[in-house]
Order: C-alpha cells, then structure tokens, then sequence
C-alpha cells in the first residue's frame, strides 16, 4: 500500500511539475503577479511529493518488502541497517529517485529562501529547473519505475542482496554528495536561463547564484573525495584516481564549476564577465548531465561500470541534447545582448581569474575529448581506449601555470595591477620554494622532474597564499577576526589544494608495490618497514564469510602497527570482495591486501603509498574553505543595495 | 591600452592557451591511444610494434593456472573462436572468473599477451561492451548470452 502511495506521489508530482515549468514563466512574460507567485507554492508542493515517494521507497527497504521487484533485485533481510537505506540509491531505479529528489530540494530551498528575490527572475528559475524536473521524472515513470511490482505467486522469500562492493559506509554516503554537487549546479543553470529571457545579468544576480554554486562545488568535492577515498581502500589497488570515464563524468564539472565560482566573482565585485559566467553556468550543468548519462547508459568501458541498459542511456542522451543545445541557441540569441560594465587591463584581479577560467575550461574540455574519445573512434569503426598517460600529458602542464598564477593572482588588486610589487611581496616565498625544488631534487631518483614540478608548486601556492593573508590580516587577531568569511574561505581553499597536491605528488610518484607470495611467518620490507605475516584465520562476518591475514608492521624493532586485510565472500551474492588494510601516518599510508591461497602461503599485495593522508586532508581543508566562504555576511544577508553599498565600500577581496 | 588592444590581448593569450592545449593533446594521443583487440584480430592481424594493447574476451574455461610460489597467473581469453595466452602478476580483481568477460592490457611478447592490468568490474553481470562487441563479431555472442545467467536487466542489448 505505502508502495503505491509512493508511486502515485510521484505520478502527483509530475502534474505539479509541468504546472510549474508553464504557469509561472507565462505569469512572468505577462506581468500576471498571481501565476508568477505559482513558481514558490508549486516548488514546495513538488519537493513533498517527491520526498513522499522517496520515503515510501526507503520504507520498503528498510521493511525488506520483497513484493518490489526494485527491493528484491537489491536487498536482503541479513543486510545491516545502514546498508537497506544505501540500498536505496544503490541502484538505477532508485539512484534517479534520489537525483529528482535533490532537484526538488534545491528547487524547494530557492521557493524558501529567496523571499527577496526579484519575483520575475525566481519565477523564471524555478520554472527552468521544473523542465528539467519533468524530463527526469518522466524517464524515471517509463524506463525506470522502482515502485514495480512483483506479482504475488512470483514474490522471493529472501532479496538478491546488494553488490558487496557497495556494502561500505564510504560508498554509502558517495552517490548523494555526487548527486547534491551534480544537482546543484542545476540552480547556476536555472539562474542563468532566468537571466538570459530577461535579458539581464547584474551583481545581484551573481550574489544569488554564487551561494548556490559553492554549496554545489562543496558537495561535489565531497563526493569525488569520497569515491576516490572508497576506491583507494575498498578496490585493493593501493591506487585512487585512474582517469576512468565514470571518474571524469565527476571530474569535468568539478572543472568547470571551479570556473564558474571564480567568474560569477567578477560579476558579482566588478559587473564583468557577464556572457561568459551564463556560458560556464550552462556547460557546468551540461557536464553534469553528461556525467549522468556516461554512468547511467554504459556506453563507456569503465573500470567502475555496473550492468546498465542502454535503452535507458538513449533517454537521458535525449534530454542533455535537449537541455544543451535548446539553452545554448538561447545563449547565442541573448548573450550578445550583455554589455559589460567593468573594464580592466589583462594584468588585474580579473585578469588573472579570467587566466584561472581559461585553463580550467581547457582542461575540462580536454578532459571530455579523452573520455569520449572512445565513442568517436568507435564512429571511425576503431576501438581504443585513452588511458591514464593522456590525462597526465595533458592535464597536468595545464595546472603548472594555472597553480603558479594562484600565487599571484589573490595579491593583485582589480582593474588594473602591476606585476612588479607582487612579486616583490613573493620574494621569499620563491626563495623557500627553490628550497624545496632544491630538497626533492636531491632525495628524490626516478621520477625527479615530476616530483619537483609537484613539490615545489604546492609549496609556491601555500606560500602565496599565506603571504596574502598575513597582508590582509597583518597577522593581527582583531583584523583576523573582522576578515570578511569569504576572504578566510579562500585562504583555506587555497591552502587546501597546495595540501591536496603534495599528496597527490607523494602518492602519484613515490609509491612502492611488492606482490608477492607468503607463507605465515615470512616477513617482506617495503618503505623501510617489515611487514610479517603472523596468521591467515577464517572469520564469520554479519553477511560474509571472511579470510583474514594478520600483519605486524615494525620499523627497526618497534611495532608500528598491526595490519588485518580481509578477503570476504558475501553469501548471499557468492561474490569475494578484498578489504584493504591501510595504517595512516602523516609521511604516508602501509596498505596490505590478501589474495588467493597459493600452495602453503597466499597471494599478498603490500604498498607503501607516501602522503595519501594529505590528499584527503587537502580535500577536507578545501571543503571547509567553501563552508566557511558560504556562511559569508553578504551571502546571508544578501539584500543586494545594502551590500553593494558595503561592497563598495569593503576592500576588494 | 586602448580597448580594442585589451580585447586584443585577451583573445591572443586564449588563442595561445587553446595552441597549447591542441600540442599537447595531439602529443598525448599519439603515445597514449590503446588500441583494442579480440583473440581473433591478434591472431590474424598484423600488430602495430611496441605498443601497448588491450585484448578483451572470455577468460576460457580451465585455462587458469598459478605458478608455484609466485604470484604469476596464466589465462587464455578467447572469442570461441581464437584463444590468446595471457600472463599476469599480481592479484586478480575480485570478480575474475573463469568463462567471464575480461578485459587486460599490456603487450604483446612472441605470441604471449605480457598484462600488466586486468581491469577490474564492480558487478559480475556487466560485460565490457568491447568484448560483446568483440563475441557478436566472432558469431558467438548468442551462445554465450544463452550460457550466462543473467540476474536482472541484460548487460547488453542482443541486437
């Protein structure tokens, strides 16, 4: 019964949304106040029903009712809790459950927050993100219903279990900060659609859709690290980011939302940048979409792939066609129409985020000709494959002077600069970075070049940064304490992503791997530890039959840690799945995974990953960088005159 | 500077930026395209020298085989109608199985596929559409489709 009032609750939410993509935008085009005031109501009526329809399914879960195909495909009574309501999303049908849902939410928290927006442009918002709604739920009612019945003779005793895999508490939390980044950056869309019918794009409207963007960006960043943290340890590769096509789907708008934060900036302090923030508002989306098709439809060979319908894909291809060419004929008839107001020379504050937007555009575009490069072979009747040497040939000579301008740009003031007294304030921290080149260079052998590009652009960047914080803050407490949110928010980002990049450096270039077989009681060395294998025992889990390696790590005669890899065979689903075991230190990760039995002994994989914790880290401090930018006064308060007179009146950050 | 210049001088340094990034990519395909092969098209057709290659299709029925005291693993993959041999060191992905669809990467040595990577699936009902694509061609996509248990939606269309 309450299965039924979930599909009939979305069924209901349907109408409301095609009321909602119609009633106000006519309302607006006719200045009919009433059905402009429809957009708030109708938004807030489609969140509770989708939220109604969502609970039912969670509620089917969590009671194991077995009578829903979409249940029975995907869970077990023997499952721990956690897992039945990651079962949820853990699958097609519900994962687009979830993705309508957080639409509707975004779409819910604008009819609730944004009391003081101008009503024509909400109006037109939420009616652009209600089109973008009625596309998806009606891909989920016909291709993809979750609610689907099975009929009564047929209903299983027991479910099919979930994909042991995605038994893990990092994996069960992945898909819905990946879905809240993907989603969100609906709303950057939706406002720049908005703004292209009304012809108008000003600081107001910049200081709408930056919060939006940056909560976006922040989720986003969340759920890539997540995924990247679940592939790490969960895969047994003692690797974290492969440039697979289902990586780059998240990564692309990651890219390219990063520009559009740092563009929608210039709007909103300068008035600048106007046509080519709405471009990054449209592609930024555009990519999300994609990103939900290359994971949803299959068409790709992917390392992360599960078994996908491919007359599903056609659908979602359908609507992002749809969605991107129908917003960009419309950006190419009314973007011309936006005159910039600030004019600034190619050595300022602009200039330099523009630089910023240009290579991260680049970079996002040829991220998206690798990753699809396989589909257009295959139109020329070849099959290949772009693996990872491509990405790293072309990505990362894109970031080498991107990172370098990021010490530049925070210290150079808008309008117009000079390079002269900001590099004179970066004196020292070149000196301290040739230091460090200096440093790797010496202890580093192989992988010498790469490890001093890595090494010394994060410390550049560290060292840039902070030498604008201590010139903003002159390190003095009370000013510290006055410093706009926003400033602190990219300070930390920033320091983040020097963190982030030192590991990814470590972890990239200096790791050590042994395969090798051991016998209980032999003892292998890798990083400057020795690793003994003391025992192999069989071990019952919850679900799960496990084998159990038991290491001792010592480094001289001191015991570092004791390392327990597993490999688990999940009952119901029969699948073995290898549990890494990683000790974490601040120089780096021991990272053990057991494999087959092998004669006496077993299969073992031992890696010394250096500097993994600093990824993670850095991810961690970026992430709080945003929060912290997005509790900024200005975001909060954000009656636009009285910021833009305190605007004008604050320094330019 | 005037504005024109201005405008000038951004587009001249996007321009530049674009250049840059063309070099590079057309740099990159060139050393870094991984060709994709079936059992059938290494047997039979002539391979491009010191590249690294794929070769994709069913791990064959009891072919896999350990080495004593080692970590080394043998493996033919097959169409049904060609088998490769296949060596490999290292532990296999979790979801590995003999009669299952494989994907490996690697070189090709005097007749023997060197892989350094099996890669990896999440689910054991996803086929990598290469090696469906690889089995339709070798006429024998319909045996395998039959001799599959298949939970759920098809991997696959069978077009």
């Amino acid at each position: 019964m309450i299965t039924e009032i979930g599909h009939f609750a979305l069924i209901l939410a349907l109408s409301v949304t095609v009321a909602q993509a119609v009633v106000p935008m006519v309302g607006a085009a006719r200045g009919n106040p009433l059905w402009t005031a429809f957009a708030g109501p109708a938004a807030l009526g489609q969140l509770l029903l989708i939220a109604v329809s969502f609970a039912a399914l969670t509620h089917a879960y969590v009671v194991s009712d077995f009578s829903v195909l979409n249940v029975a495909a995907n869970s077990h009574t023997d499952k721990p809790m956690l897992y039945k309501v990651s079962g949820v999303w853990g699958n097609h049908e519900g994962s687009m459950l979830l993705w309508v849902l957080i639409l509707a939410l975004f779409g819910g928290a604008v009819a609730l927050f944004g009391r003081n927006l101008p009503p024509g442009l909400k109006a037109r918002a939420l009616s652009v993100q209600a089109m973008v709604a009625v596309g998806f739920l009606l891909f989920i009612l016909f291709t993809s219903n979750p609610f689907e019945r099975i009929p009564a003779e047929m209903v299983p005793i027991n479910g099919r279990g979930l994909n042991p895999l995605l038994q893990d508490p990092g994996l069960a939390f992945h898909p819905p900060f990946l879905y809240l980044g993907y989603v969100g950056f609906s709303m950057a869309f939706s406002f720049a659609i908005a703004a292209l019918i009304e012809g108008r794009v000003d600081a107001a409207w910049a200081r709408w859709v930056r919060p939006w963007t940056l909560a976006a960006w922040i989720f986003l960043t969340i759920g890539i690290a997540l995924g990247s943290w679940w592939a790490y340890y969960e895969l047994g590769w003692g690797g974290w980011w492969y440039w697979d096509p289902v990586e780059n789907a998240s990564f692309m708008p990651w890219l390219a939302g990063t520009a559009l934060l740092h563009s929608a900036l210039v709007v909103e302090k300068r008035d600048s940048l106007k046509a080519w923030t709405v471009f990054l508002a449209i592609v930024t989306f555009g990519l999300s979409l994609l990103g939900t098709f290359l994971v949803r439809s299959g068409v790709l060979s992917s390392v992360h792939a599960f078994a996908t319908d491919p007359a599903r894909g056609v659908f979602i291809l359908g609507l992002l066609l749809l969605t991107v060419a129908g917003s960009l004929a419309l950006f190419a008839w009314r973007g011309p129409t936006m005159k910039s107001g600030g004019l600034f020379q190619p050595i300022s504050r602009e200039g330099s985020l523009l630089f910023n937007n240009l290579l991260m555009a680049v970079a996002a575009a040829a991220v998206l000709l690798g990753t699809l490069f396989p589909l257009i072979a295959q139109a020329f009747e070849y099959k290949a494959s772009v693996g990872p040497p491509f990405f790293n040939m072309v990505f990362v000579p894109l970031m080498v002077p991107m990172v370098v301008a990021m010490g530049i740009g925070p210290l150079m003031s808008w309008k117009r600069a000079d390079l002269g007294p900001a590099l004179r304030r970066l004196w020292f921290v070149a000196a301290v970075t040739l230091g460090a080149l200096a440093v790797t260079g010496a202890l580093v052998g192989e992988t010498r070049l790469m490890s001093m590009v890595g090494i010394g652009l994060a410390v550049w960047l560290a060292g840039g940064t902070l030498v604008e914080f201590a010139g903003r803050s002159r390190l003095d407490p009370h000013r510290m304490a006055r410093m706009p949110r926003g400033a602190w928010g990219m300070t930390l980002a920033h320091l983040g992503l020097a963190i982030a990049i030192a590991g990814m450096t470590g972890a990239g270039l200096w790791k050590q791997e042994k395969v090798l077989t051991m016998q209980p009681g032999e003892t292998a060395r890798i990083g400057g530890f020795d690793l003994t294998l003391d025992a192999v025992r069989d071990e019952p889990g919850p679900n799960y039959a496990a084998t159990r390696g038991i290491f001792t790590a010592r480094r001289g005669d001191d015991v570092v840690a004791v390392l327990s890899p597993e490999k688990r065979v999940y009952t119901v689903e029969g699948r073995p799945t290898s549990e890494a075991a990683i000790h974490s230190m601040i120089s780096g990760d021991l990272y053990a995974v057991i494999g087959d039995p092998q004669g006496d002994g077993y299969v073992v994989r031992l890696f010394w990953n250096p500097l993994v914790p600093w990824m993670w880290t850095g991810c961690l401090v970026m992430v709080v960088g945003g929060a912290l930018s997005l509790t900024d006064r200005r975001f909060r308060i954000g009656a636009p005159k009285r910021s833009r007179l305190r605007g004008a009146a604050r320094p330019a950050e | 500077m005037k504005r024109k210049h201005k405008r000038l001088t951004f587009v001249a340094i996007g321009l530049l930026a674009l250049g840059t990034a063309t070099a590079l990519i057309l740099t990159a395909f060139e050393d870094s395209i991984v060709f994709f092969y079936s059992p059938t098209q290494m047997t039979e057709k002539p391979l491009p020298p010191d590249r690294r290659l794929r070769l994709g299709g069913l791990v064959e029925e009891g072919s896999v085989a350990r080495a004593e005291g080692s970590a080394v693993i043998r493996f033919k993959v097959t169409d049904l109608v060609h088998s490769v041999p296949v060596v490999y060191e290292g532990i296999l992905p979790d979801l590995f199985r003999e009669g299952q669809g494989v994907v490996t990467e690697g070189r090709l040595v005097a007749g023997v596929f060197q892989a350094d990577e099996v890669l990896a699936k999440h689910d054991e009902t996803y086929m990598p559409p290469e090696v469906a694509e690889a089995l339709k061609e070798s006429g024998k996509w319909d045996d395998i489709r039959g001799a599959m248990t298949h939970q759920g939606p098809p991997a696959v269309a069978a077009d």
